[in-house]
């Protein structure tokens, strides 16, 4: 039998080291699992701050323990590798398991166990745990503010119709696909436009009218951003191409528009439209506060988006512009067919943050007294009947976006590993 | 002669259309406000302003100016957005790196964070941490110490009070400290260039960081008294701490709502610039025998940094605009004092926005200024 030293374990005692060490880590888990998960401190006889430490000063001295190169077994190896690598990283890695195990218990309390579903009023939340009563009685709100519930289908409907017109361009012929870039930039927004406002709106064909200030939720969150981004995007192309323009007026108004919007906080921009924007206009001339805040934040975005396109075009090779040049085509025809396919391919990822941003900007349009999510919590937080859940509130209204964002980032990524070209 | 008028008519539409769109909304602007019976005028900056603000960095009351309240407004939220871009700079450098750290706890962590706080509106967690977790803590009375003498209450966050005299002596010897390390520095450089000799630079800066201060308390007459917050009831239920500087909860939840947004894109910023420095880099600075932390700081960090400090200064300016949220939970920055309250009083639409308007952009543009003049000088001198 080779001599032990603990301090430096070698491989010639391999199995001494390694049990030794897998224990001390396992009763360093099980003292911080025991003591979170069953409220049992086993150490409780030691003074407070030894107690707390002695987890962290064991379960530092297994890895240390285990901590053996070429060890020969394959997953302590690939163990040391990764979460073992020096006493630093070893004492992170515990760290983090800990904090793992210990908020484990109070969040899945929180969230489920003590958590109430049951019911339709405040009185039926008991537990200490969340209350997700609350939620449930207010879902509708949530979901379409303040229209009125037995008219709710017509905005069901609608969003169904537009979701199932999007689709069509995956199942269109090889022959029809040549329009349809036509179809997305022009006919589908018209389309969505018509059914939002006879179907959404109403006010004709035996519909009642519904007030846009009566609009809200995640619903009008998704109409504003719609809009929004069908826009923005051509405002911001022809914006990028205006600023690469040699035409100096162009080229400077495109600059001075884009630095302006850019420098602004979209905040004052939404006061701009709501407060300084109706002196602009004539007296007796009336624009819906929402479709003035959708321009507003149209613009808005456009900048953004230009600076983003601007940066595919100059991306390109000259190579690319000389040989559409040499081919005889004009400025329209070189820049459609040639250039921007191109550069617009290379920004997808920027685009897609553009977008992104867009969407969580969204709630900013409460300042305007337009209700979408954030704004119906704050109505629903302050209603006598429900006080004291705004955390409800706001977790579930997190999940939602959180649900979107990350869903559009996957979306973003897959579609530049699609068009990804070797170049 | 073809080719002329075609360069020449796009652009005279652009302009005959600008100028169109502009005089169509200042004849109708004239109308409104002549119908309104306002005149247009930047003169009620100078009227008594009559409304109070809650948070205030320099004196003011209802008895001064408008001018005064969009100062004051405007030193808010420098507050918030200088606090906001230290705290953000440190957890983003910090979390950066552990992205790339070989821990796989460690990266996924990171990652975790970075997936969490970026793909969530940031008014949502402005309004997360004012309404519902602000909300949770103890009242004065039940407070418990933090750090020995500061409270964290529902009230705000209670520090002990500084109280300075000769407050500017400490602040020119501070001064004075800086300066004479930088002089030193550059003749440390002159003198490694000319003679090959290395000055311990570090140490000498630091012992004149320590002493020139400390010498300022000797001999400047600096004195400072730290005053711990004590509990004082004003009513039957109503407590709060003296003498102490209070944070209010606002600035608290819009700090940690900001850093922590922000923080993600700047860690994002930082993995970036640090996996865009070649490995070949690194390998050949430690082939010349150049230690670990020489190759840090002379090979990795300057291309590093180059990669990272342009989109980082993005997003200080983008923290900057943020901080303008702050009128959502009624924290008294700029917006909130001068485009809320004073547009409320006056009625001045176009004269209050377009000031506030003004002013954001002014330190937008002042900073992008700044960032091309860095990125030219820092820029790769190529031959």
């Amino acid at each position: 039998m080779n001599k032990l030293n603990f301090l430096k374990p070698d491989k010639n005692n391999l199995y001494v080291y390694v049990y030794t060490g897998s224990v001390l880590l396992f009763i360093s888990i099980f003292d911080v699992f025991l003591s979170s998960f069953f409220n049992i401190n086993v150490t409780s006889y030691l003074p407070g701050p030894v107690s707390l430490l002695l987890p962290l000063i064991v379960g530092l001295f297994g890895l240390h323990l285990i901590r053996i190169e070429f060890s020969g077994l394959k997953y302590l190896d690939l163990l040391n590798k990764n979460i073992n690598t020096s006493n630093f990283n070893g004492a992170l890695t515990l760290l983090i398991i800990f904090v793992i195990i210990m908020a484990t218990p109070p969040s899945l309390s929180w969230f489920i166990f003590d958590a109430n579903i049951a019911g339709d009023t405040k009185e039926a939340c008991t537990g200490s745990g969340a209350c997700w009563t609350y939620i449930k009685v207010w879902l509708r709100r949530f979901m379409y503010g303040m229209y009125p519930n037995e008219l709710q289908w017509r905005i069901n409907v609608s969003f169904i119709i537009l979701i199932a017109l999007a689709f069509v361009g995956y199942f269109s012929g090889e022959k029809l696909k040549k329009f349809l870039t036509l179809y997305y930039v022009i006919i589908y927004p018209i389309i969505a436009y018509i059914l939002i406002y006879y179907l959404i709106s109403g006010g004709s064909f035996g519909l009642e009218w519904v007030e846009t200030g009566a609009w809200g939720g995640l619903s009008l969150t998704f109409i504003v951003s719609f809009f929004c981004l069908i826009f923005c995007f051509p405002i911001g192309m022809l914006l990028a191409l205006g600023r690469r323009s040699n035409l100096p007026t162009i080229k400077y108004f495109s600059v001075g528009f884009i630095e302006f919007w850019r420098g602004v906080p979209l905040i004052t921009v939404l006061f701009m439209s709501s407060v300084m924007f109706p002196m602009f206009l004539p007296e007796d001339f009336f624009m819906d506060k929402l479709v003035r805040v959708i321009i507003a934040i149209s613009l808005f975005e456009a900048a953004y988006v230009a600076e983003v396109i601007r940066g595919g075009l100059q991306a390109l090779p000259r190579g690319q512009y000389d040989a559409a040049k040499s081919l005889g085509m004009g400025y329209w025809k070189m820049h459609i067919f040639v250039i921007l396919p191109q550069a617009l391919k290379l920004v997808i990822p920027g685009i897609a943050n553009t977008f992104l941003a867009l969407v969580k900007d969204t709630p900013l349009i409460f300042v305007v007294g337009l209700m979408e999510i954030a704004g119906m919590l704050g109505l629903a937080k302050t209603n006598p009947k429900w006080l004291g859940f705004a955390m409800e509130g706001y977790v579930f209204a997190a999940i939602i976006f959180w649900i979107i964002c990350y869903a559009m980032s996957k979306y973003s990524y897959n579609l530049e590993l699609k068009y990804k070209t070797e170049r | 002669m073809n080719n002329k008028v075609k360069k020449i008519i796009p652009q005279l539409i652009t302009l005959l259309v600008i100028i169109f769109v502009f005089g169509f909304f200042t004849y109708n602007a004239q109308m409104n406000m002549d119908n309104r019976g306002i005149e247009f005028g930047y003169g009620f900056l100078k009227q008594e302003s009559s409304f109070d603000v809650q948070f205030s960095l320099i004196e003011y009351d209802g008895s001064h100016s408008y001018a005064r309240a969009y100062l004051v407004g405007l030193l808010n939220t420098l507050l918030v957005s200088f606090i906001g871009i230290i705290l953000s700079t440190i957890i983003g450098v910090i979390v950066g790196i552990a992205r790339l750290s070989p821990n796989y706890l460690i990266k996924n962590t990171a990652a975790f964070y970075v997936e969490f706080f970026r793909n969530i509106p940031l008014l949502l967690q402005i309004f997360f941490w004012y309404f519902a977790a602000l909300r949770a803590l103890p009242l004065p009375q039940d407070a418990e110490a933090w750090f020995g003498s500061t409270y964290m209450t529902i009230k705000g966050y209670y520090v002990p009070l500084f109280v300075w005299n000769n407050l500017d002596v400490f602040l020119y010897s501070i001064l004075a400290a800086i300066i004479s390390i930088l002089i030193i520095r550059s003749y440390a450089k002159k003198i490694q260039e000319n003679e090959g000799k290395q000055l311990p630079v570090l140490y000498i800066s630091l012992g004149l960081l320590i002493l020139l201060p400390l010498l300022s308390f000797v001999i400047g007459g600096v004195n400072l008294e730290i005053k711990t917050p004590v509990l004082k009831q004003l009513s039957a239920t109503g407590f709060i701490f003296e003498p102490a500087l209070s944070l209010p909860p606002e600035l608290i939840a819009l700090v940690l709502a900001l850093s922590l947004y922000t923080a993600t894109f700047i860690a994002e910023c930082v993995r970036a610039g640090i996996q865009g420095v070649s490995k070949g880099q690194k390998e050949a600075a430690a082939s010349i025998g150049l230690t670990p932390r020489q190759v840090l700081k002379l090979v990795i960090m300057p291309q590093a940094l180059r990669i990272i400090i342009p989109p980082t200064t993005n997003q200080y300016l983008n923290l900057t605009k943020n901080s303008s949220l702050a009128a959502a939970i009624a924290y008294p920055d700029l917006v909130l004092v001068f485009a809320g309250t004073a547009l409320m009083q006056t009625g001045r639409a176009i004269e209050i926005v377009s000031i506030t308007m003004l002013t954001y952009l002014s330190i937008s543009l002042a900073i992008s200024a700044l960032m091309n003049w860095y990125n030219k000088k820092i820029a790769i001198k190529e031959k």
